[in-house]
This record gives structure tokens, C-alpha cells and sequence, in this order.
């Protein structure tokens, strides 16, 4: 176990543990309330898929010198938009579709870094690097997690009809192809915002371990939404602290943190269960 | 110029032709009932109306100012998640937002809009409640509702009536001819009351395989087919059957 008052220098906390600090909670906003339309929506399989995406991307970056999140971005909305016409009128089904296309991004990235003798580099993204973000990476993040939670709040209404009956609100005359396509764009920034900071690996259990442990806690929609943005922020102060601590991956330590909280949820549940039947 | 203009059109399902030919018109004001049996294409046609479903052949045209963002709808099925987390307020006031395009957040008009349809149907104490736990006439109660929000011009309901207990059911064709009359707004059903159908609607299609009819509900109860639906036929002497083993039974 480290002693926190040796490692927390005044230095140390505004350079380094400030900045990972809001970048992190603006991140975990994020993906709280994106996780709730994914898992309701039975797609968090996109989010997984457009991890691989962006790790492939992020790594033909480096490999080429480019800024890798600026590149990162633009190319995951671009992939976010064809895995969602994909999932819709493919013939090999959404699931299917989608993993072909997200792990063949994933070997072109794998295949570029490789011939750039880059791995060192690039294994940050695979498993996140929160507390090496540079200066610009947070200021960047910490801009488009603003807009990202502003849209989705002006939006919010709208994003709740479309994922209750996507058919009514289409025959209604929503729509429903823009909503779904702002999802889609909303998730892809996320996704690559978190990958800077929990990895490729770990992003999606980011944005959907919140919105699960809230369905177990919550009956109404709002109730869900609010509830997963505190699991998420909480569970991730909990999992940089625990990290600090035990010095152990901050991307890992924040996913554990959020099995447990999913695991309190279940038993909650279990109790409330039985006392109503009491 | 009607609002939804239907020429010899053609439904499909892959190889299955579910509807052929069909021919009519719904104009503003028109109070449409669509009857037939099961399986004949109802639902299917509702969707088609929609725009949920493509044409197969022939042609539909919307005309006379109908934009969609006006309809409102009532699905027989709907394709709700079971686990969904929704309350009912958040279910109706959804109904809401095809007028608001881009804006965001619900106006008060909208809220009070929705908390006007949720006493209407009597559901104003389920407010809070989750939708998921309801029971099945509640959720279709809840539907209806937020369907009604929905209607501007035009109000689409497939079998409104299931579910719903007979008090409730009465009460619904009282708030149809009430915002039919009072407000001025189109409605087609499909229903299989057709008793009830004759006696609230306007004009009847009736669609199935062989023989379909569209007209005024006088003209289908003398047609041969609305007399067989209208159950003529369900009279105590005319069961054959009944009457065959009755007798079989003093014989012995
Ligand atoms: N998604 C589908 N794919 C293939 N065939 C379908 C589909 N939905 C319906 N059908 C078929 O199309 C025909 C018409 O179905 P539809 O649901 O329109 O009937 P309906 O008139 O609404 O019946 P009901 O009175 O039972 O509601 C049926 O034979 C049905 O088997
Ligand atoms: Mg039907």
C-alpha cells in the first residue's frame, strides 16, 4: 500500500491529479448518460465496437505522427454513423456486422503500429493512461465532454422517445434517423474520450455498468439517468483513489469499482424483494 | 383534395400478397372504421398508412396540408422492452413532441396537454408509477393517451379496445366522438366490434382475401358480407350444430 502523504505533493496534485481528476469526472458523465441509451436501446455492442475502431485509428495516428485525438474523432463519428446504417439493413445481422467491421479496423491499426515499431506507444490506449494525459489532451476532453453532456441534455426528451418506441416516434413523424445518427455521434466522442483514459479495453464496461446498476435502483427514466451519472462519478473518485492507494491501473480499479457497486445494487434489489414479500 | 388517397395498392410480406388492389380515400372529417378477420391485413395497412411499411404497388398519396409530425397512433403490438424504465408521465408527455421539432424541453402547454389526456383516461393517479408494472389494460390506457397527445389532424388506432375493461371501452368511444365532432379530427380504427364500428363511424373498409368493400356504414350492413359480419347469422336457431346433437341427445 503507497503512503498517500508522501506521494500527494502539493506539485504532484495540481500537475498531474487535478487535471486526471476533471477529466475524469467530465468523462464518466459522459458515458453514464450515453450508457443508458445503448443499453436500453439493446445496442452495447456499438460501443464496443467503436473502442476497436478508435484504438485501430488511434494507433495509425501515432504510427504516422499525427495528434492522435484529433484524428481519432472525426474518423469514429464517421464509423459510429456506418456501423449504425450497418446494423440496420445489413443481411448479416447487427451483432455480426458490427464486429466484422470494427475488429477489421482494430488489424489495420495492429498491422500499422507494427510496421512503425510503435508498441510501447500505442499499449497506452489498449489499457488507458489517465494520469499521462498531457495538458491539451485534458483541455480537449474536458471542451468536448461539455458539449457532449449540453447536447444530450437539449436533446434529452427526444433521445428518451426514440429509445422507448422508435416505431411510434417514426410514425409520428420524428426524426428517427437523426436521433439515432446524434446517439451514434455523442457515443463515438465519448468512446474516444474514454479511451484516453480507461483504454480500449475497458471503455464500454464505463458506459455500461452505470446504466445497468441504475436499472436495478431505479423505475423511471429520469430516475435511471441520474442515478447512473452518480454511480459513474462516484465509482470513479472511488477507483482513481483505490489507484492511488494500491497502485494498481487506474482504468481497472475504476471497472472494479463498478462491478461492485453493480453487485450492491443486485443485493439491494434482492433485500428490497424480500421485505416486500415479508 | 382527402388526406390520404389509396389507389389499387398492393401489400406484401416477401412472398406472401397480403393485400391487392385496394382502393379508397380518407378525407378530412371522415370517420373510417377497418373491419375483416384475422390475418386479413388490417395492422399491416395501419402500418402502411405510417409510412412504416413500403407500398408494394399502386399508389398512396398524403394530401390536403396532412403532415406527419399530425398523426397520432395507437400500435395493436408494440414493441416495448418488458424491462423499459419509464414512468407513465414520461410515456404520455412523449406523445407530445412530434409538433416541437428541434426545440428543446416541454412546454407548460405540453404538460398541461398530457395531464388533460391522462384524466381523460383515467390515469391521472398512475402518473408516477412505472409503466413496466402496470397491468395490460393500464398500459393500453397509457397508449391511448399518449397517442392522443400525439393527434393534430389525424388519429390512427389498431384495436384501441383491447384490453380495456367495458367502462373504459364506452368511455373511449365517447372521447373519439367527442374529438371527432368538437375538434375536428380524422379517425381511422380498426376494430373487430363491428356492431359498435357501424354505429360510431362514418364510412367502413372492410378487407380480406376475397371480397372487400369501402362505403358508408348503411350501405355494409346490406351487403351480404356486412350482414354476415354484423352476426345476423349467430342467432340460437340458426346454430346447426347445437341444434343436431340436441337431438341426437333426445333420441336416445
Ligand atoms: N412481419 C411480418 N412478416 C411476415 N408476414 C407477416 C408479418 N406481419 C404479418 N404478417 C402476415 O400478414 C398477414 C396480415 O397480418 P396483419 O397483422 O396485418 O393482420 P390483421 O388483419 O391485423 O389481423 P388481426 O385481426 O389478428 O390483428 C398475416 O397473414 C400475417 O401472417
Ligand atoms: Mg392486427
Amino acid at each position: 500500500m503507497n503512503d498517500l502523504s508522501a506521494i500527494l505533493t502539493p506539485e504532484y496534485i495540481a500537475v498531474i491529479l487535478l487535471p486526471a481528476l476533471i477529466a475524469g469526472v467530465a468523462v464518466s458523465l459522459c458515458s453514464s448518460l450515453l450508457g443508458v441509451s445503448l443499453v436500453l436501446k439493446r445496442c452495447s455492442m456499438i460501443g464496443d465496437g467503436l473502442s476497436h475502431v478508435g484504438y485501430g485509428t488511434l494507433c495509425v495516428a501515432v504510427a504516422m505522427g499525427w495528434a492522435p485525438m484529433q484524428v481519432a474523432v472525426p474518423v469514429v463519428i464517421a464509423a459510429a454513423y456506418i456501423l449504425l446504417r450497418l446494423s440496420e439493413n445489413s443481411r448479416l445481422g447487427g451483432d455480426t456486422a458490427i464486429a466484422l467491421f470494427s475488429t477489421s479496423a482494430l488489424a489495420i491499426g495492429i498491422l500499422a503500429s507494427s510496421k512503425a515499431n510503435l508498441t510501447t506507444d500505442v499499449s497506452h490506449y489498449m489499457f488507458g493512461s489517465i494520469l499521462a494525459m498531457t495538458r491539451g489532451d485534458v483541455i480537449f476532453s474536458v471542451i468536448l465532454s461539455i458539449c457532449v453532456v449540453l447536447v444530450y441534455l437539449l436533446f434529452y426528451d427526444k433521445i428518451f422517445a426514440v429509445t422507448f418506441d422508435e416505431n411510434f416516434a417514426r410514425a409520428t413523424g420524428m426524426n428517427v434517423r437523426f436521433y439515432n445518427l446524434l446517439i451514434a455521434v455523442l457515443t463515438a466522442v465519448t468512446v474516444v474520450l474514454g479511451m484516453m483514459m480507461m483504454g480500449a479495453l475497458l471503455i464500454s464496461s464505463l458506459m455500461i455498468f452505470p446504466a445497468v446498476t441504475a436499472m436495478r435502483l431505479c423505475k423511471r427514466f429520469r430516475g435511471v439517468v441520474i442515478a447512473a451519472v452518480i454511480v459513474s462519478v462516484t465509482c470513479f473518485l472511488c477507483g482513481l483513489f483505490l489507484s492511488l492507494l494500491l497502485d494498481t491501473a487506474v482504468g481497472a480499479s475504476v471497472v472494479i469499482m463498478d462491478l461492485a457497486a453493480y453487485l450492491i445494487a443486485v443485493i439491494i434489489g434482492k433485500l428490497k424483494k424480500a421485505s416486500q414479500n415479508r | 383534395m382527402a388526406y390520404i388517397t389509396c389507389d389499387k395498392i398492393t401489400l406484401r410480406y416477401e412472398a406472401l400478397t397480403v393485400l391487392e388492389n385496394l382502393s379508397f380515400t380518407v378525407s378530412q372529417g371522415d370517420y373510417l372504421c377497418i373491419v375483416g378477420e384475422n390475418g386479413s391485413g388490417k395492422s399491416t395497412l395501419m402500418k402502411c398508412l405510417l409510412g412504416l411499411k413500403p407500398v408494394d404497388g399502386g399508389k398512396l398519396t398524403y394530401g390536403d396540408g396532412l403532415k406527419r409530425n399530425e398523426i397520432g397512433y395507437l400500435p395493436q403490438q408494440s414493441q416495448i422492452q418488458r424491462s423499459f424504465p419509464a414512468s407513465v408521465r414520461e410515456v404520455v408527455l412523449s406523445g407530445c413532441l412530434n409538433g416541437k421539432g428541434l426545440h428543446p424541453f416541454y412546454t407548460k402547454a405540453e404538460k398541461e396537454r398530457a395531464a388533460e389526456q391522462m384524466r381523460c383516461l383515467n390515469i391521472t393517479e398512475l402518473a408516477d408509477r412505472s409503466y413496466r408494472e402496470l397491468s395490460g389494460g393500464q398500459q393500453q390506457r397509457v397508449l391511448l393517451a399518449r397517442a392522443l397527445c400525439a393527434t393534430k389532424k389525424l388519429l390512427l388506432l389498431d384495436e384501441p379496445l383491447t384490453g380495456l375493461d367495458p367502462l373504459v371501452a364506452t368511455e373511449l368511444y365517447s372521447i373519439l366522438q367527442h374529438i371527432h365532432d368538437a375538434h375536428g379530427i380524422t379517425v381511422i380504427m380498426v376494430t373487430h366490434d363491428v356492431e359498435c364500428a357501424v354505429r360510431h363511424a362514418q364510412s367502413i373498409l372492410h378487407v380480406g382475401k376475397k371480397e372487400s368493400f369501402f362505403g358508408s356504414c348503411a350501405a355494409y350492413e346490406k351487403t351480404p358480407l356486412g350482414k354476415r359480419f354484423l352476426g345476423d347469422a349467430v342467432e340460437p336457431e340458426h346454430c346447426e350444430n347445437c341444434v343436431h346433437e340436441h337431438a341426437e341427445v333426445q333420441h336416445e
